[in-house]
């Protein structure tokens, strides 16, 4: 085809150009889509896309893509940039880099080259992801500009559980963190690979939604642990998740298929105790959604993210009762019950 | 899949949210040394931004809300979403960046690609943005909206905010059948509630598209990093039936088509009733381009389609059996007239249910007209009648009384053809046909086998001699290809005027060129069947009026004549 001829001709006349001189930012984005996958797994459930991204990293098929439920299914497709659909093998996933290869049966492919160390915080960067699942066959990933904010070790949950990789990430000024980015490409000014676009996060301190990826150094790491069998030997212990205990909530023992939330007691100088619930009153709804049980309650309570106001409704004597607990404090910052503190 | 891809119409009841990316273009000399091609970069991105933003309207709808829009024509033709102004009624509020606001009312509407055109009212100096040709737009190319994001332009300041094109050709799917956006461009500039409508501009300050959607999901209504704009060219291709103030509708093949086990894109149903169908298109053939674009996917030739009004006949070209076939086809119309009247919904052609009429504003009442299948009937005369005085131009240069074309058929043979204020005659080797009265038209379209040739030439005779008034109920129906075989779907396809007139059981379009000649007229005898396609081939050269030097005549996909005129002798012509 000739645009491509051309393209390859104009890749080797910017390359030749010398250092000085960055291939146009179109060649870039051209260039960097080219590595980019779209990914199709499981999922198409409220809230859990069936789509996702992936990195090219070997002209014979080796892909990096987020780790994600997109994966839990019997066939995991990618989709080139030419439109040419591959049936994907799950090689192995890297648990604490929240990482997986994927291998399709290829030859030839536009593998990223990757950059070699480290971006400073200021680099003008573009993201090149399947985000919100726009492209389909042969259209192209979607690619965004933006700068690297900061580099900086990553602090975030997704709903009430900490993320497993707590390592160094770049923390970007814009909106690539999407439905469907996960696993995409994060390139420099000459298109080389800087990282992988994470999954859909929120800051830990402050409940916003965070824009990162992770390094580049970080998915060869763990693509090379996963290969020789090493990654998921080094999954961190899971962080406690947020629970109503840390309100200062004890409910009725959960015996029943469905038991009703009743709140047993109450610890002494606790959050709740200060919002004025009382032993007795039966929790019908979190955050304005009805739970029907002791489980539910715990699950929609568990799933408030840091800073996000906690409100109960409840019923004492027949009548409704709205409480409000306040914004719902980190993890660490919980008044811990007096007998289980330190 | 919980992807919930939202309109951006901003109403005023979302209040709270405060955010806006407002890039303020400052290159300061700080005393650090900056790379020469730096600062001329920022220059030229002040100077872009500068060229586009006296053309920036911020529409405020009262309680409704508003948006953003573009003007595109000095006299205050401009461009906006139809969901800004779907519940607005006739009238809105617009403000420009120089301070100025105008009452504007509402032109046409298109729910289906969700263009809208209004007329700000009061002056003929407007500044104007230019339409660029879309086509050319890259992955990568520097961008910047300008519009009235969550109606922060109440002090007549619309916001700025920069970014690139994140993609091109990019397909949303419609919300049942309306709000669908094809072929449009994806990009990272921010577009957020009340951006809707508002013009996308290129690196050098040229139009590429209008603002009017964004993938949002779970972090609120506020830009991610996905917005979306109607391409420069769909509006271009939509610009007349829109400024003819018509109720717009959108195209389709009568067929659909599906991606086969092999990648070929082939029809996979294919309505009986259909021109595609008369004109061949069957099941399983292989779509290789429509209107001149390649369909490689499904998505594509929705891409293609939906850049394309209803009723333009356009090229297509199938493959079959590994031959290929140029077929030569009528989109018809997605909606029915009621169905795209109540689509249009809080249309201010159509009364609210219950209440009775909206009160029209004292402000657009001299330019707004209500009438079934119209927004703005007032705007289909005034367009109709520019037309009309196009044709009027050339009046001096008609022959006066009965016409007399004769000459050669192509085929062979000899032709000869009166038309008079009330007869017609046309005379071929096959035989002759006459016309008494208009009661015939329809009944035995003339001469047989022509699909109504001699009507065609009758009404074309009329309409040019006389005016729109003289054949019957004219409208303006709005712009079409000039010459619908070689169209392509870009900036360069050339379109014409377009009156149709429904006189004596037939329906009329002439294509009316910018010089005032028709060169095309399409005349349909039965409703639902062909109709006779007279092109009107005109002398090269400048001079306009006069007669063609040839006409060639089609039915049902067939060439039916070609008729070559004499030149007329000296004098007759301008008797």
């Amino acid at each position: 085809m000739i645009p491509r001829c051309f393209l390859v001709v104009a890749v080797v006349l910017a390359a030749r150009a010398g250092a000085a001189a960055d291939p146009t930012p179109q060649l870039v984005a051209v260039i960097a889509a080219k590595s980019v996958v779209k990914i199709y797994g499981a999922g198409g459930l409220r809230g859990l896309e069936a789509y996702q991204s992936g990195i090219i990293l070997s002209p014979d098929g080796r892909i990096a893509t987020a780790l994600s439920t997109v994966l839990d299914a019997e066939g995991i497709d990618c989709v080139l940039d030419d439109g040419r659909r591959f049936e994907a093998t799950l090689v192995g996933v890297d648990p604490r880099r929240e990482l997986a290869v994927l291998s399709i049966d290829a030859t030839d492919l536009p593998a990223a080259v990757p950059a070699a160390g480290r971006a400073a915080a200021g680099t003008r960067v573009l993201a090149v992801s399947n985000l919100f699942g726009v492209a389909v066959g042969d259209e192209r990933a979607s690619v965004q500009r933006g700068v690297i904010a900061a580099v900086a070790p990553l602090e975030a949950r997704r709903g009430a559980a900490d993320a497993p990789y707590t390592g160094t990430v770049y923390v970007l000024d814009f909106t690539t963190n999407n439905p469907g980015s996960p696993g995409g490409a994060l390139v420099d000014a000459r298109g080389r690979l800087l990282g992988m676009i994470g999954k859909e996060l929120r800051a830990s301190a402050s409940g916003i939604w965070l824009n990162y990826a992770l390094p580049v150094d970080e998915v060869l790491a763990g693509c090379a642990a996963v290969v020789e069998g090493r990654a998921g030997m080094t999954t961190a212990a899971a962080a406690p998740p947020f629970d109503l205990g840390l309100l200062g909530i004890v409910l009725v023992p959960d015996l029943l298929d469905r038991t009703p939330p009743f709140v047993e007691t109450l610890l002494p100088e606790s959050a709740a105790a200060r919002a004025g619930l009382a032993a007795d009153d039966l929790v019908i709804a979190v955050g304005g959604r009805a739970v029907g049980s002791r489980a539910a309650a715990e699950r929609a309570v568990g799933a408030i993210a840091a800073g996000d106001p906690v409100r109960l409704s409840v019923i004492r004597a027949g009548t409704v009762v709205d409480i409000d607990l306040g914004p719902r404090p980190a993890v660490a910052d919980a008044a811990l019950p007096p007998e289980t503190a330190p | 899949m919980n992807r919930d891809v939202a309109h951006l119409g901003w109403r005023s009841g979302l209040g709270g949210l405060l955010a806006a990316v407002v890039i303020v273009a400052t290159a300061r000399a700080t005393g650090v040394d900056v790379d020469p091609d730096v600062l001329a970069a920022q220059q030229a991105r002040i100077e872009a931004i500068r060229r586009a933003t006296p053309a920036a309207v911020s529409i405020f709808a009262g309680e409704s809300g508003g948006g953003s829009g573009v003007l595109l024509t000095p006299d205050g033709y401009a461009a906006t979403n139809f969901h800004v102004v779907q519940s607005a009624g006739p009238a809105v509020t617009c403000g420009l960046a120089d301070g100025g606001l105008y009452d504007a009312v509402v032109v046409g509407v298109d729910p289906t690609g969700d263009l809208a055109v209004i007329r700000l009212l009061g002056r003929d100096d407007f500044p104007v943005a230019e339409l660029a040709d879309s086509d050319r737009v890259q992955v990568g190319d520097e961008c910047f909206t300008i519009g009235n994001p969550f109606l922060l332009g109440t002090d007549l300041r619309p916001s700025v905010s920069a970014g690139i094109v994140s993609g091109v050709h990019r397909y949303q799917f419609p919300a049942g059948t309306i709000l669908e956006y094809t072929d449009c461009i994806q990009v990272d500039a921010a577009i957020n509630p009340g951006n809707s409508g508002g013009g996308l501009f290129d690196a050098a300050g040229r139009l590429i598209g209008i603002n009017g959607r964004a993938s949002f999901e779970k972090r609120g209504r506020v830009n991610v990093g996905a917005g979306y704009a109607i391409s420069a060219n769909q509006v271009r291709n939509f610009l007349g039936p829109l400024r003819a103030g018509r109720l717009c509708d959108h195209a389709t093949l009568g067929a659909t088509v599906a991606t086969a086990v092999d990648g070929r894109v082939v029809v996979s149903d294919i309505l009986e009733s259909s021109d595609a169908w008369r004109r061949g298109l069957r099941y399983d053939d292989e779509l290789v381009s429509l209107a001149g674009r390649p369909v490689r996917t499904v998505n594509a030739f929705k891409n293609v389609l939906g850049i394309l009004p209803a009723g333009w006949q356009v090229p297509l070209v199938i493959r079959r059996d590994g031959r290929r076939r140029d077929l030569l086809v009528r989109l018809q119309a997605v909606h029915t007239p009621a169905k795209l009247a109540a689509l249009a919904g809080g249309a201010p052609a159509e009364p609210r249910s219950g209440g009775g009429e909206p009160e029209v504003p004292a402000a657009v009442r001299a330019v707004y007209e209500r009438r079934a299948g119209f927004a703005n009937h007032h705007f289909n005369v005034v367009e109709r009648d520019r037309v009309a005085a196009g044709l009027a131009a050339l009046r001096d240069s008609l022959p006066d009384g009965p016409w007399i074309l004769a000459g050669q058929i192509a085929a062979g043979g000899e032709f000869r053809i009166e038309l008079a204020d009330a007869t017609a005659l046309i005379d071929l080797p096959t035989g002759t046909s006459t016309l008494a009265d208009d009661d015939a038209f329809d009944r035995q379209p003339l001469p047989p086998g022509s699909g109504g040739l001699l009507p065609a030439l009758v009404l074309w005779r009329r309409l040019v001699v006389a005016g729109p008034a003289a054949v019957g109920q004219t409208i303006f129906w709005g712009t079409a290809p000039r010459d619908p075989a070689t169209f392509t779907a870009g900036a360069t396809g050339e379109l014409v005027d377009v009156l149709e007139s429904a006189v004596a059981g037939v329906v009329a379009r002439f294509g009316v060129d910018a010089a005032g000649r028709v060169v095309w007229i399409d005349l349909w005898a039965a409703a639902d069947g062909d109709p006779c396609e007279v092109r009107l081939r005109w002398p090269d050269g400048d001079a306009a009026g006069g007669m063609p030097a040839a006409i060639d005549a089609r039915y049902g996909g067939e060439p039916f004549a070609t008729l070559l005129l004499d030149a007329p002798a000296a004098g007759e012509a301008s008797r």
